[in-house]
């Protein structure tokens, strides 16, 4: 109940400051309404269970990339052309084509039955979450009793716990016990993240020593 | 269990992803059209983290998840970057004055 309330407060909130970010002219004003969305976004990864998730989106995008962005308005909020408006023509056009994008998805969610769906897909090869290697057996075999979907989703949520920072800190080293792809008794894990996480490593210091390339102090054009 | 179930959470993702594409559309702003993309980022890492709870997906969505926040937050400083030098040959950040490339 209190989870169903919480889940309308934050939705609320993600929903609106997106919106007032669309619809404020103000720069800075944009900016603390994304700063609200996040967040908001941050407290739904926590009603979903992905407690890391949370607190990575609160520190990396609350924290980092809005204070990044705000550092941007700061540098380039002086000179002639402060205040940039958009037309209200564009703006009507904007609204029009974003309502009909809106009834297209919200449409196409609407019309597809996601416990039916979610069903389908093969839960038997994959063991359950479990948040301790003590609970494994255990977990394992009471999901082989339970035989219909719903009940071994909900066995899977409560398993899950919201505890995920070990297994995706292993699932990032290369290892992922949560998940058996053999059947019965036998072990074979599943491959975990490995070489994409080292891909995306090399990727963010490439980015970094680039981006601090692209805005090295330089004269201006004119003023040189 | 009182459950919204994942049809809600979509819901959210989708008016994230609607509102970040008008305002990568409908601003003039530079640095608004970044703050659009990380709102559609944030609209795709609402269904993955959706389908990764109320599905047999397991961990899978939020692995993914964050890695899109990553890429995100580098994508950002890239950007940022790039608006830098903009406003230093421009003296704006408005992105309809970025036309010198136009044959």
């Amino acid at each position: 109940m209190i989870e169903q309330m919480l889940f309308w407060v934050f939705a609320i909130l993600t929903c609106g400051g997106a919106i007032a970010v669309v619809a404020t002219q103000n720069v800075v004003r944009m900016a603390f309404w994304l700063v609200v969305s996040l967040g908001s976004v941050a407290a739904l990864f926590f009603l979903l269970h992905a407690d890391f998730l949370g607190a990575a989106q609160l520190l990396i995008y609350v924290g980092g990339t809005v204070v990044l962005l705000v550092f941007g308005v700061m540098l380039t909020a002086s000179g002639p052309y402060t205040q940039i408006q958009t037309s209200p023509a564009e703006g009507l056009l904007g609204a029009g084509v974003g309502g009909l994008l809106l009834f297209v998805l919200v449409s196409s969610i609407g019309s597809v039955d996601w416990v039916e769906v979610s069903s389908r897909l093969p839960l038997e090869p994959s063991a359950p979450f479990v948040s301790d290697v003590r609970l494994e057996s255990r977990a394992e075999e009471s999901l082989v009793n339970t035989r219909s979907a719903e009940e071994k989703q909900g066995l899977i949520a409560r398993q899950q716990g919201g505890r995920t920072v070990r297994q995706l800190g292993m699932g990032f080293l290369g290892l992922r016990p949560d998940r058996n792809l053999k059947e019965g008794g036998a072990r074979g894990l599943a491959p975990g993240y490995f070489l994409p996480f080292e891909i995306v490593s090399i990727h963010l210091l490439v980015v970094l020593i680039g981006a601090a390339y692209l805005a090295r102090a330089k004269r201006r054009v004119n003023a040189g | 269990m009182g459950d919204v179930g994942l049809g809600a959470y979509l819901m959210v993702g989708a008016v994230l992803f609607v509102c970040g594409v008008v305002c990568m559309a409908t601003k003039r702003n530079g640095i608004g059209i970044l703050m659009g993309v990380e709102l559609v980022l944030n609209g795709a890492n609402v269904n993955f983290v959706a389908f990764s709870r109320y599905t047999s997906l397991g961990l899978d969505g939020q692995s993914t998840a964050l890695f899109v926040v990553v890429l995100a937050a580098a994508e950002a400083a890239v950007a940022l970057a790039i608006a830098l030098n903009f406003y230093n040959n421009h003296l704006t950040i408005d992105v309809d004055r970025g036309n010198e490339l136009h044959g």
